[in-house]
């Protein structure tokens, strides 16, 4: 099976554990990710914020390297970038003046029979039973909260993905390679997103509530597909830390973590040692060494 | 229907003309800000920000920092009754501000978004390292960070050298029709 992979700029930064995580993941299930060549940013939220051509040509450049590449399926493991592509595919697809305006910008358009999928979809492609038969460690006990946050989901009339307020295809996959998904509330609450250099102390509330609400309900990690909402729920941890002395870490790991470490992947080899929050505790738990 | 269709110049209008959808649609049920997760920050909930420009208090939407404090997390877009896109509203608003060149109140926030697309512009993918530097100097909040970022250097998580699009030419192209 090979699918297009657009990785966009947060999994070569601060999402690179995504990236490595993935490609790991991806080779050992027999899934081949073709890059789209040399791709560039997809616009992110200020593109969106403050300019609508600039939201839906900085992604539609990218749609048209998939075209070039003969690549009519395209992964997108950032939930924001996600979001952006299907966002401007669908505009240029449905609005024949949005069409034109990139037609006269970029000189092509992207193909019509584009698809666009995010991380959990590209799993369900590989296979719920394929993943499984891969299964080295038992994770059995091991409660997690999937947390899908905004982008996957929202707004479903575009993503076309699972339900908007109780998704439940990222507990299935959780499932399928032993471990135990908890019910909770917060799986499609809002981590505060971009806001995270200019509003810190947004961030650091919403976050705050996420993970207390994942640890109320007994779970020893969050799981995010979102580069994002790993940063804001990992990296803002220490923030949290700070201001609410005491707390217990609340490992965040990235699914393709997650499910790597079901097929017996290294903490190491899938990159747990590039988080700000320590991962020990989950470790521990399912008996994994580092 | 509304008043706005004859006034091109009113915010309404101008809302109407960037996100194919009128104002007036939304009848004040308040369902956006009852789920809105940023609304405690904020002094006008959102869908006051619609009631200004359905009323024509145009001014007192565009000096408002409730567009700004939106997050996009699209969960009023998700759940309004009336299909109104909320979040596409708040993109037009900001759009329409900056290019009426507003002294917007969230100042830290618009200088976020430059600071971003310049990186962009320059180098076609996000260089954080850039954009970190280039909003500390614009805000001059230097000090910010400092607790994490020394290890996310260590840890490779933050590069010191953009990674570069080589094909400039077509990012160009993009930033010059926008500019």
């Amino acid at each position: 099976m090979k699918v297009g992979y657009y990785p966009g700029c947060s999994l070569t930064g601060t999402g690179k554990e995504y990236d490595l995580s993935l490609r790991k993941v991806a080779s050992l299930l027999g899934m081949e990710l073709e890059e789209l060549n040399d791709w560039s940013c997809c616009g992110a939220t200020s593109a969106h914020a403050t300019n609508h051509l600039l939201s839906v040509a900085l992604p539609a450049r990218n749609l048209i390297i998939a075209k070039h590449q003969l690549l009519n399926e395209v992964a997108a493991p950032c939930a924001a970038c996600y979001n952006r592509l299907v966002s401007a595919s669908t505009e240029i697809k449905t609005d024949s003046a949005a069409e034109r305006e990139i037609m006269e910008l970029l000189g092509d358009t992207p193909a019509n029979d584009i698809n666009i999928i995010n991380i959990v979809e590209l799993f369900e492609k590989i296979g719920k039973e394929n993943i499984a038969s891969k299964v080295k460690v038992d994770l059995k006990g091991i409660k997690a909260a999937c947390y899908y946050g905004c982008l996957l989901v929202r707004p479903p009339k575009l993503t076309n993905f699972d339900d908007a307020e109780n998704p439940v295809s990222m507990e299935e996959l959780i499932k399928a390679v032993g471990a135990e998904p908890v019910e909770w509330n917060y799986k499609v609450e809002c981590c505060g997103g971009s806001h995270s250099i200019a509003h810190k102390e947004i961030v650091v509330d919403l976050s705050k509530k996420i993970i207390d609400d994942a640890k109320l309900h007994g779970a020893d990690v969050i799981i995010v597909a979102c580069p994002m909402c790993h940063s804001n729920l990992d990296m803002r941890q220490r923030a949290i830390k700070k201001e609410f002395p005491g707390r217990d870490d609340m490992p965040v790991l990235y699914l393709t973590e997650f499910i790597g470490l079901a097929m017996g992947l290294k903490p190491k080899e899938l990159g747990l040692n590039l988080h700000m929050i320590e991962t020990k505790s989950l470790l521990d738990k399912a008996e994994i060494k580092g | 229907m509304s008043h706005t269709h004859s006034e091109v110049n009113t915010l309404s209008a101008k809302v109407e003309k960037l996100t194919s959808q009128t104002p007036q649609e939304c009848y004040q049920c308040g369902k956006c800000s009852a789920g809105c997760p940023i609304r405690n920050y904020m002094e006008d909930s959102p869908n006051q920000i619609v009631r200004y420009v359905q009323l024509g208090f145009d001014e007192k939407a565009l000096h408002s920092k409730t567009p700004w404090l939106c997050a996009g997390c699209l969960t009023c877009s998700t759940r309004c009754p009336q299909n109104f896109d909320l979040a596409k509203f708040m993109d037009a608003m900001r759009q329409i501000a900056i290019n009426e060149k507003i002294k917007i109140p969230e100042s830290d926030t618009v200088e976020f978004h430059k600071a971003f697309l310049n990186q962009i512009k320059k180098h076609g993918k996000a260089f954080e390292f850039g954009l970190v530097r280039e909003y500390k100097l614009r805000t001059m909040n230097l000090m910010q960070d400092v607790d994490v970022a020394p290890e996310m250097f260590i840890k490779g998580k933050i590069a010191l050298m953009p990674h570069e699009v080589k094909d400039k030419k077509s990012i160009k192209v993009i930033f010059d029709k926008i500019d």
